[in-house]
Order: C-alpha cells, then sequence, then structure tokens
C-alpha cells in the first residue's frame, strides 16, 4: 500500500549482523576445540534443545502462554521424520537427509494448528490446562495406536539411505553436527525475526494487556493462535534434528517429563529475552551430560538450581547477565570485581560444602553394603569416617560466614555502579 | 447500504439499550444520538451505570437489549475487535497501556492494524518508515517525545494518561471514547489535558464520561446526563445547566458553587 521509500533503514546493519555472524562461526569452530565423539553427541544435543527452547519461548515468553505440553509438537514432528527416513529407505524416495526437518516442522505445524484451534481461546489456567490434557492424551496415544508412535519400542530409521548431498552419506558424526548447526542458525533467525513482525510485536502486547490489545484492532485469540503455530513449527523442526541424530523416537519424546523439562530450560536461561533459552539450554545440557556422569543426584542439584531461579532471579540467567548492562555502560563494571570474589568465593565454598555433604549423605544410603570408600573432589576417603561430613559442614558455616560478612560491601558496590556520576542523588 | 439521498447517519445512535447483570438492571433503556464531529459529554452521579454505558457501546459486554449503530452500522454483539476496524476507539477510566514495551511500541502497536499490517509475518516492523513517523508524530501530538523509549511502566501517572490518549487516537479512528480522562489528576494536569483532547480529537466525534465539570462545560458541545441507567436530559450545556430535573437529581450542589 505504501511505495518504498529510499531512506528506508536496510534490511541488515552491522550491529543487528555482528551477533549472528559471531555465534554461527563459534559453532563452525567448535569441533575444532572439542574433537571428540562425545563432545559432538553433547553439542548436536544442545544445538536441538536451544531449537526447541526457543520455539517453547514464543509461547512462554513472547506469548504469555504457559504450556505444560509442548514436547507433543516436537515428538510428532520427530515421529514423522522417522517415518519418511524410513519411506526414503524402502522406496528409495529422492530426499537429501537436510531438508527432513522441514518434514517435522510441517507435521508440528499441522497439530499445532489443530489443537491451537481450540487452545488458544484463552491464555492463563485454561491454556495451561488444555496443553497438558492434550500432552497426556497424546503420550497415551503413543502406546494405542502403534502403526505411527511404534508401541513402547518407538519407531527407529537409518539416516544413510538418503540422497547424498555433495557426497556424503551423513555416516560421521561431524556431518551431522553441521546438518545440526545450519538448522539451529536458520531456525533462530528466523525465530527472531517473527519477533520483529507485527504479528510479533503485537504477541507482546497481548502477553501484557490482551484487552487493550482488542481494541487497538487485534483478536487476542487469533494473534495467539498464530505465535502457537509457529512455535510448533519450529518445535516439529527441533523433533526433525533429534530424529536425524538419534534415529529412534519413543514415547518419552512426547511425555509430560519432556514438556516439563523444556519448560524448566527455558526458565532457567530466562523469558525475558530471545537469547534466554539459548543459554538455559546450553547450561542444562552440560548438567544433563557433564554432572550426570559425576554424580546419581545431578536432578536434585538441577532442581535447587530451578527453585533458586524462580525465587531470587526471575529474569533466569539471561536476566542475571543483563543487569550488568547498566554498569558497563557506565563504565563502572570494574567496582564489581573485588566485592563479586569475595562474597562469591565464599558462596562457591559453601554450596560445595553442602554437595560434599549431600554426596556424602547419599553414599551411606545408597552405596553397596560394605563399600564405604568413595571420591569426591578428586580425594578418596571412607564415607562412614566422621571427619569428611564434619569438613564438609565447616565448609559451609564457614563459607557462609564469609559469605554473608561481604555482602553489603556487595550491596554498596552495586548500588554505586548503577549511578551514574552526578546524576540524582 | 443506505441510499444516497438519504442525510448522513449520526456517528453514533443508541435506542433503547439495556443491561442486566443478573436482576439488577443497570442501564434501563438508554436513546442517544451523537452527530459526527460532536463532542458529547455523558456525566450523572457514581454508579448511574456511565462506564456500563462505555462498556456496552465498545463491545466489552453484550447488551441485554437495544440496538448500536456506528456510522448507520449496527455493532452491538460483535467483539471489540472487530467495532475498532469500523473506526471507534477508546480509553480507559484505569491506565490500560502496555507496561513492559517502550512509550514507542505502545504507539506503534495502536498503528499497525489501521495502517494494514494485520497478521502479516513478513514485514519487519522498523523497516516501515510509515509506522515509525506516524508514531513518532503521534508522541509529537501527545508531547512523550523525550520518553520514547522508556517502559510506559516508568512514566508518571499524567504521562501515562497522555500516552493512554495516544494510544487511543493513534488507529486514526473517528469515534473517539474517552472514559474519565482527568480522574485523578491535578488542576495544570487536567488543564494540559483538555488542551491534548481539543487538539487530537479535532474533526473528529469525542464521546467522554467526566466528572470534573469545569472539563466538561469547557470542552463539550452537548452534555447528557445519566441517572440510574436512564439519560434524565440532553443538550447544550446552558440547556442542561437551567434544567430543573438535572439540578434536583444531580448537579445543584456544583452548579451553585460555580456561580
Amino acid at each position: 500500500m505504501t511505495t518504498q521509500s529510499l531512506t528506508r533503514p536496510p534490511l541488515v546493519t552491522l550491529s543487528g549482523a555482528l551477533p549472528w555472524v559471531i555465534a554461527t562461526l563459534f559453532l563452525l569452530a567448535m569441533p575444532q576445540i572439542f574433537t571428540s565423539n562425545s563432545a559432538l553427541t553433547i553439542m548436536n544435543q544442545m544445538a536441538i534443545t536451544i531449537v526447541f527452547a526457543l520455539a517453547y519461548n514464543m509461547l512462554l515468553g513472547q506469548g504469555g502462554m504457559l504450556s505444560f505440553g509442548h514436547a507433543v509438537y516436537m515428538g510428532m514432528g520427530g515421529f514423522m521424520c522417522v517415518h519418511v527416513m524410513n519411506y526414503v529407505e524402502d522406496y528409495s524416495l529422492p530426499i537429501p537427509l537436510p531438508v527432513l526437518p522441514v518434514f517435522g516442522g510441517l507435521f508440528g505445524m499441522g497439530v499445532a494448528l489443530i489443537v491451537g484451534s481450540f487452545s488458544t481461546r484463552k491464555a492463563g489456567t485454561v491454556f495451561a490446562m488444555i496443553s497438558l490434557g492434550v500432552g497426556e492424551l497424546i503420550a497415551a496415544c503413543s502406546v494405542i495406536v502403534v502403526a505411527f508412535f511404534g508401541g513402547e519400542e518407538g519407531v527407529s530409521g537409518d539416516r544413510t539411505y538418503g540422497l547424498p548431498v555433495f557426497g556424503t552419506e551423513f555416516l560421521h558424526q561431524i556431518e551431522i553436527y553441521y546438518l545440526t548447526v545450519f538448522w539451529l542458525v536458520l531456525s533462530a533467525l528466523l525465530m527472531y525475526l517473527f519477533s520483529r513482525t507485527p504479528i510479533g510485536r503485537m504477541a507482546n502486547a497481548v502477553r501484557d494487556n490482551p484487552e487493550r490489545a482488542e481494541f487497538l484492532g487485534y483478536s487476542a485469540r487469533w494473534v495467539r493462535f498464530y505465535s502457537f503455530v509457529a512455535s510448533g513449527f519450529f518445535a516439529g523442526i527441533a523433533g526433525g534434528l533429534f530424529a536425524i541424530n538419534y534415529e529412534i523416537l519413543t514415547e518419552e519424546n512426547l511425555n509430560l517429563a519432556t514438556s516439563g523439562s523444556i519448560l524448566l530450560v527455558t526458565f532457567l536461561g530466562g523469558v525475558g529475552f530471545f537469547f534466554g533459552p539459548i543459554i538455559g539450554a546450553i547450561v542444562f545440557t552440560l548438567l544433563q551430560t557433564v554432572l550426570s556422569l559425576q554424580t546419581e543426584i545431578w536432578q536434585l542439584y538441577l532442581g535447587i538450581l530451578f527453585l533458586a531461579t524462580v525465587m531470587y532471579f526471575p529474569g533466569g540467567l539471561a536476566g542475571v547477565l543483563m543487569m550488568h548492562a547498566l554498569p558497563i555502560r557506565l563504565g563502572k563494571a570494574g567496582l564489581l570485581v573485588v566485592p563479586y570474589l569475595r562474597t562469591l568465593l565464599p558462596a562457591a565454598l559453601c554450596i560445595l560444602g553442602l554437595a560434599g555433604a549431600l554426596e556424602i549423605l547419599f553414599h551411606i544410603r545408597h552405596a553397596a553394603l560394605g563399600d564405604s570408600e568413595m571420591t569426591l573432589f578428586w580425594v578418596t576417603f571412607d564415607s562412614h569416617a566422621p571427619l569428611p561430613l564434619i569438613a564438609a559442614i565447616v565448609a559451609v558455616a564457614v563459607g557462609f560466614w564469609l559469605a554473608r560478612r561481604s555482602a553489603p560491601e556487595l550491596a554498596e558496590a552495586w548500588h554505586k555502579a548503577n549511578t551514574p556520576d552526578g546524576g540524582a542523588a | 447500504m443506505t441510499a444516497t439521498s438519504a442525510p448522513r447517519p449520526p456517528a453514533l445512535e443508541i435506542s433503547g439499550l439495556q443491561k442486566s447483570f443478573g436482576k439488577a438492571q443497570i442501564i434501563r433503556g438508554v436513546d442517544l444520538s451523537i452527530g459526527a464531529g460532536e463532542r458529547h459529554a455523558i456525566i450523572g452521579p457514581n454508579g448511574a451505570g456511565k462506564s456500563t454505558l462505555f462498556n456496552l457501546i465498545t463491545g466489552r459486554f453484550p447488551p441485554s437489549a437495544g440496538a448500536v449503530r456506528l456510522h448507520g452500522q449496527e455493532i452491538n454483539g460483535r467483539a471489540p475487535f472487530q467495532i475498532n476496524r469500523m473506526g471507534l476507539s477508546r480509553s480507559f477510566q484505569i491506565t490500560n497501556i502496555f507496561p513492559r514495551m517502550t512509550v514507542f511500541e505502545n504507539v506503534r502497536c495502536s498503528l499497525l492494524w489501521s495502517q494494514g499490517y494485520r497478521y502479516s509475518f513478513w514485514n519487519m516492523v522498523n523497516r516501515s518508515r510509515d509506522l515509525t513517523a506516524g508514531a513518532d508524530e503521534i508522541l509529537e501530538q501527545i508531547n512523550l517525545t523525550a520518553r520514547r523509549d522508556l517502559p510506559a511502566g516508568v512514566l508518571s501517572y499524567a504521562e501515562q494518561r497522555a500516552l493512554e490518549i495516544g494510544i487511543t487516537i493513534a488507529g486514526g479512528a473517528n469515534v473517539i471514547m474517552l472514559d474519565e480522562p482527568t480522574a485523578g489528576m491535578s488542576h495544570s494536569e487536567t488543564d494540559y489535558i483538555v488542551d491534548l483532547i481539543r487538539k487530537v480529537t479535532e474533526n473528529k466525534t469525542l464521546i467522554m464520561v467526566e466528572h470534573d465539570m469545569g472539563v466538561v462545560f469547557g470542552l463539550a458541545d452537548r452534555i447528557s446526563v445519566l441517572v440510574y441507567g436512564e439519560i434524565i436530559a440532553t443538550g447544550h450545556p446552558e440547556e442542561v445547566r437551567s434544567n430543573p430535573k438535572v439540578q434536583e437529581a444531580y448537579l445543584g450542589a456544583a452548579l451553585e458553587a460555580e456561580h
């Protein structure tokens, strides 16, 4: 309706493109730094979780819709992809592997189209309850509709039957990594751009004040519906990537536990910023893969971390990072370094002491009878002896006391760092 | 549609409008016709049903009986967003903005539909010069240019009320309804808002609910007095002022104080 003007802002600006270019280069360089196969597996897992968490945040953060069943769209997309993979194998269809996630996306979108048509009528509790019900329903279907979901053992496929792309048949983990990274960057970019469109902006408006949005000519329900469908699409892409990586999907991929964990990932990272879920996915995957090798009670730590985030840092990790934007802009971030060290080092001692005590108690209760030797923080000792437990408790007490003592100093430094020079007192 | 020879229909026409909540009848048969370009004030004691009347007109509640016509087209029973698209926009008694978005974005959101963006997901909002220029122009009109990039939630009360008016007029609606635009304001703030309303509603139809009689008599071409869900008088300010029924029911004290 309007003619293009010469002074129209450019599509790509340097400051806008720079984070994306850096992130892409970083992702491409990662396999040079972490070369092992297990590292590649972890990075692939991270990339899939990032796409899923970003899709989930289109609902939670951007649209104000709390879903307890978003694994459905990822899972359905994933199942569809495994089936396509098998068709490719059975009928020698000329479909190259890299385009497979599109099928996942479209199928996830199709399911979201159906569910969204009735679930997005209201936000809040009604939406949350419907998402829970649909999640339970689909999870139950997975053992009933065996033709699609494959019953308890799930559906598996073989990715190497696709049309070779530039001579690769995706036999190596590294090729899968680059395929996954391609889809990660593309999906993240598209989701970011979605948030800058009229419908993306109105999703924020409906989240903040649905009634006012209605008096501006927008149906809150349609705005929610479009966000929901778009989110279903990208969740389906994540499902497709999962299918390509693991070549198997089971009920576990669409059940409530998976839906719950993506909520946790997204909230941990921070729903208020676009990049929040990315941080959440990275931290969560590291905890899940690295920490779970170290300790059996890693989920307990995850739970504590989640609780601490909800109670003390509702903005998530991204919120904590962005709190420092003002001190940095004022050039006063340096004021914080020493107080941070003085508070956070004792706090770390306290937390490690607490973890040590928990590990010792867990070992006493759950280790095989007669096995009283355990290794913690590179020290091997007898878990039934009183000394290690006492040491851990002392570490907790000393750390706590020291951290508390320097907390006022940190608060004061924080205040100073956030006050402009010569500004209002 | 209507024949070309017929006279232009009134901007807003209400006939036999009724609303009950359970057994309580709040609006008991309101008839009102407001011409295009008119500035019309609805006054009345607390609990008279002024806000309910507003909510019925704008589609927030469906009426129990009766009809509302906007430029001759029946709008009762339609959703607020449909009524808004037909050219009617309203503000709220309690400030109703998007507190977490910037002042600029608040206004830009209210421009989107009227500029034809609808549910578009292929346009970037910050690439549209029309949107940016349009929103900045509104900000200029409501004197909030200096606050452009602040979250709307941190503005002062008077500034939020100005923003509320800005959001209401931004979409280019030709019927503007303001629900107590000066509620809770100091004298100087009230003067400021009245000037603002006068400026931004030029050549538009204005319907407002207001308690401040200075504002009402200074701004309105015609006034309707609503008492217990019925309009007991409608007319020019002088007629209403001298109407004995009005004086008895409501205005007496206020008017004597003014004379």
